[in-house]
């Protein structure tokens, strides 16, 4: 509603218009939200209740970390297909680090619980730091580069594990991290929360954020005008890959055990989260606060069709419908942005 | 009214070579706009069979827009094409050449890793029952080229071959169907004098056989050699046709020039102070690049760098800038060696390039005006406090830079993508404005940029010279070369020509180092 009042505000045109401009704004997140709003509500009683909305909250709070992520890698004109590895590598390493600690010295539990995670986003982040090299520095695709990475992390994660779940963490972790709330709402949304104020700050209260935009947005025009333009891809992907770890720990922690099978979904869902969220596959366009609200809708769906008991294999066929349909409405947009002259 | 003038034209001109009641080839109100700019506007222009009719203009005066309708490569806006007196509807290029009109670009539009044949043939090749008949189509393709008198081999694969025999592959192509309407983009431009030689008497042969050429080149030789009549266009819209036998030089550098110049051109007063930049003995890497080429450029002097496209000038400024490789060279930058130039560096040190291609080098599109101001000062002051952006000194600084060069529409949180090609240019001129540079190089600030806008670049290009800047403008138009440097470099094939000072640059003087002279 905001959105409309907005934009009639911003010039004054006819009311045919309005939808379009809406569009090539917003994208198509705007009528995708209502529509499933709408749809679902119709479907379930239960669906629009403040519980509801605040398990849909945190059960999206993982994919919303990974895409603030993916939406960097995205905006520089890439993408990163490894998060899912990211997640699994690091909960593995994560959990391995944690429980010998935890073994050695039963009495420093926050020791362990500290040495765990940050053993396990240095290791997740090291797949970004490939990744980064990669493509900034060998000119290999984003697409090749993270597919070849995706096979590395999986296949180091399986092999640290054999393949078993890691046990042997503490209590405490799981107690805090995965289960533990503050006035009603969990750890993860916080911390979520809080990397989203920082990265908002990054991409908007710095240069280094203008950067990222401006590589995606003509590399060379960036290049001529002084920006480092391989520093700032290297530093998206580890950015990139540093976000898909710390949602890994917060993941681990809720399942508590180290998983390598966990994250496979991620890389689909979480480009898709961007691209609803009108992030262009090209580079160079794309709001953070769209892409929380992308990943929240992709929960939101997902928790409707639980709620209307679709059945989990038809979910995906949906899924991956919705991230075609966002691709075509940004080709769409594309066109219109041409149109529209203003 | 400008049909009229086309009428009459033919009257004059036309009395010999008519040899049939309709023109082969017809445009009327043709028009071609894209986003923001009109590229082609109620162009009038006729072809006869067995005649060569040469399109001349400046880069960016609409030749290309008109080629490419008449191939049926773009769709014209409105007006109308008519071939053979009824009126075609061009939808694609194959549907150009199923009537007999074969255009051959400038850019190729070859696959490299197939072979001379397969690009011939390619979208029509010989099938018997849906399968290909290789054996078919070489034969048939090397008859094409013996017909041309070429000395290809239809099967050696084209990235092996060199760019003049790309350029007859091309040539080759549009033979494919027996062409009535052939239409040539430059295509002498990376031929030998033999080559040239070649093409030239099989333009002759085609005219005998009646086929219509449009021919574009840029070459005053050419167009004494082959030409029968000369269509002038400027700013997209038709200026005049002439007969070519009996039309001087002047004559068409001043049609297709022409304007009056005090009214857009500014009177700079030059004030030459410290040298900014000296560069010497500058080389590139590769074949074509600058070989040696020593220019220097002084605090208050508007230098400029004249040539054709390819000729090096753009080049030297880049490799100056660090934006394109060095071989060997030195490079003095306000009295202190660079060394191997930095972009970043360079810019530190006061060194600003504006690019020539908006599109591709210059500017964010999808990013805004602001956005685009901003992007090459966001880490001074007083757009960065500390590691933070200062947005409201951003905003503050884009707003009156909007101003002061008179953005329109006034809006700079509007898409780069959105403004016209004038808009666009003074989006690149502002940034130029975000912190005090030394020394700043256009690089053919005013292509694609209607004459209006064109008079606020000079102007604010003047400006900064007489605020003591060092101005390098790099451009192939001619008047802004002759009207606005106070010096200029001529360049040719990666070396300077000739420097010229003060009233030595003249036309004749520049043109005198510009063209290659292949008949002296």
């Amino acid at each position: 509603m905001t959105v409309s009042s907005e934009s009639s505000a911003a010039s004054s045109s006819t009311l045919a218009d309005l939808p379009k401009k809406v569009f090539v704004r917003l994208g198509i997140l705007p009528f995708l939200l209502v529509i499933a709003v709408v749809v679902f509500t119709i479907l379930s009683d239960n669906f629009l209740t403040g519980r509801n909305l605040l398990n849909v909250l945190r059960q999206s709070v993982f994919l919303t970390i990974v895409s603030m992520g993916q939406m960097l890698a995205l905006l520089t004109g890439g993408f990163d297909l490894s998060v899912g590895t990211t997640l699994a590598l690091t909960s593995v390493v994560g959990a391995m680090a944690m429980a010998a600690t935890y073994a050695a010295m039963p009495d420093a539990v926050w020791l362990a619980i500290f040495i765990g995670c940050f053993a396990g986003i240095v290791a997740g982040t090291m797949i970004g730091v490939c990744n980064g090299i990669g493509v900034a520095f060998f000119g290999v695709s984003p697409f090749m580069m993270s597919l070849g990475m995706t096979s590395v992390g999986f296949g180091i994660a399986l092999f640290l594990t054999g393949g078993t779940p890691v046990y042997g963490m503490p209590q405490a972790f799981g107690d805090v991290f995965g289960f533990g709330s503050f006035l009603g709402i969990h750890t993860p949304i916080y911390v979520a929360a809080l990397l989203a104020v920082l990265l908002f700050v990054y991409l908007y209260r710095t240069p280094f954020g203008r950067y990222i935009y401006a590589v995606g947005g003509n590399a060379k025009a960036a290049g001529l005008s002084g920006i480092n333009t391989r520093a700032t891809l290297l530093w998206t992907y580890i950015m990139c890959a540093a976000m898909a770890s710390v949602a890994g720990m917060l993941l681990t922690a809720r399942l508590d055990t180290g998983e390598a099978n966990i994250g496979a979904s991620m890389p689909l869902e979480s480009i898709a989260a961007c691209v609803i969220a009108g992030v262009s596959l090209r580079g160079g366009v794309g709001r953070l606060e769209n892409v929380i609200l992308g990943a929240l809708f992709i929960g939101l769906v997902q928790n409707g069709m639980n709620l209307a008991r679709i059945e989990s294999y038809l979910q995906t066929v949906v899924l991956g419908g919705l991230l075609i349909l966002a691709v075509i409405a940004d080709q769409i947009r594309l066109r219109y942005v041409a149109s529209l002259k203003d | 009214m400008v049909s009229q003038a086309s009428d009459a034209m033919v009257q004059e001109v036309g009395e010999g070579a008519r040899a049939s009641a309709h023109p082969l080839l017809r445009t009327e109100s043709l028009t071609k706009d894209y986003p923001g700019i009109r590229a082609l506007n109620e162009m009038n222009f006729d072809l006869r069979s067995g005649e060569v009719h040469i399109l001349f203009g400046e880069n960016g005066a609409g030749k290309s827009t008109l080629i490419s309708m008449l191939a049926g490569a773009n769709h014209p806006t409105s007006g109308k094409i008519l071939f053979e007196g009824k009126e075609v509807h061009l939808g694609s290029v194959h549907e150009a050449r199923e009537l007999g009109i074969s255009a051959v670009f400038q850019e190729f539009s070859l696959i490299p890793q197939m072979t001379v044949a397969e690009n011939m043939f390619l979208g029509a090749e010989p099938t018997q029952g849906g399968f290909l008949r290789p054996r078919e189509q070489k034969a048939k393709a090397e008859e094409i080229l013996k017909n041309l008198d070429f000395h290809l081999k239809p099967g050696r694969r084209v990235d092996h071959l060199t760019r003049a025999e790309q350029q007859m592959v091309e040539i080759a192509k549009a033979f494919r169907t027996d062409p009535s309407v052939l239409i040539l983009d430059e295509p002498t431009a990376s031929l030998t004098n033999h080559e040239t030689e070649q093409l030239f008497k099989l333009v002759a042969k085609l005219r005998k056989r009646g086929v219509g050429i449009i021919y574009i080149t840029h070459r005053m030789a050419e167009i004494r050699e082959i030409g029968d009549r000369i269509t002038i266009l400027r700013d997209g819209r038709f200026i005049d046709t002439v007969d070519a036998a009996t039309t001087g030089e002047d004559r068409l550098v001043e049609l297709m020039t022409g304007r009056v110049v005090g009214q857009i051109f500014p009177k700079v007063n030059y004030n030459p102070g410290d040298t900014i930049l000296e560069v010497e003995n500058l080389h590139t890497p590769g074949s074509g690049g600058l070989n040696g080429a020593s220019a220097l450029v002084r605090r208050g002097e508007i230098v400029g760098f004249a040539g054709l496209v390819g000729s090096g000038k753009s080049k030297f400024a880049q490799a100056s800038f660090g934006s394109y490789p060095i071989e060997s060279g030195r490079i003095r930058f306000k009295g202190q060696d660079v060394g191997k130039p930095k972009t970043r560096d360079m810019l530190k040190r006061g060194f600003m390039y504006l690019p020539s291609d908006r599109r591709s080098d210059g500017l964010m599109m999808m990013r805004p005006a602001r956005e685009n101001i901003s992007l090459a000062s966001l880490t001074n002051a007083p757009l960065s406090a500390g590691l933070f952006l200062n947005t409201r000194a951003e905003n503050r600084v884009a707003s009156e830079l909007a101003d002061r060069l008179n953005l329109s529409p006034r809006r700079i949180e509007r898409l780069a993508g959105q403004f016209s090609g004038g808009n666009q240019q003074k989006l690149m001129l502002a940034r130029s404005l975000t912190r005090e540079f030394d020394l700043i190089v256009f690089d053919e600030p005013t292509v694609g940029v209607d004459v209006g806008t064109r008079a606020a670049i000079y102007q604010f290009i003047a400006e900064l010279s007489e605020n003591g800047a060092a101005i390098l403008l790099i451009s192939s138009d001619l008047p802004e070369i002759l009207h606005l440097t106070n010096r200029t470099y001529v360049f040719y094939r990666g070396e300077i020509q000739a420097e010229l000072a003060g009233d030595d640059i003249t036309e004749a003087n520049v043109l005198a180092h510009f063209f290659e002279r292949e008949e002296v």
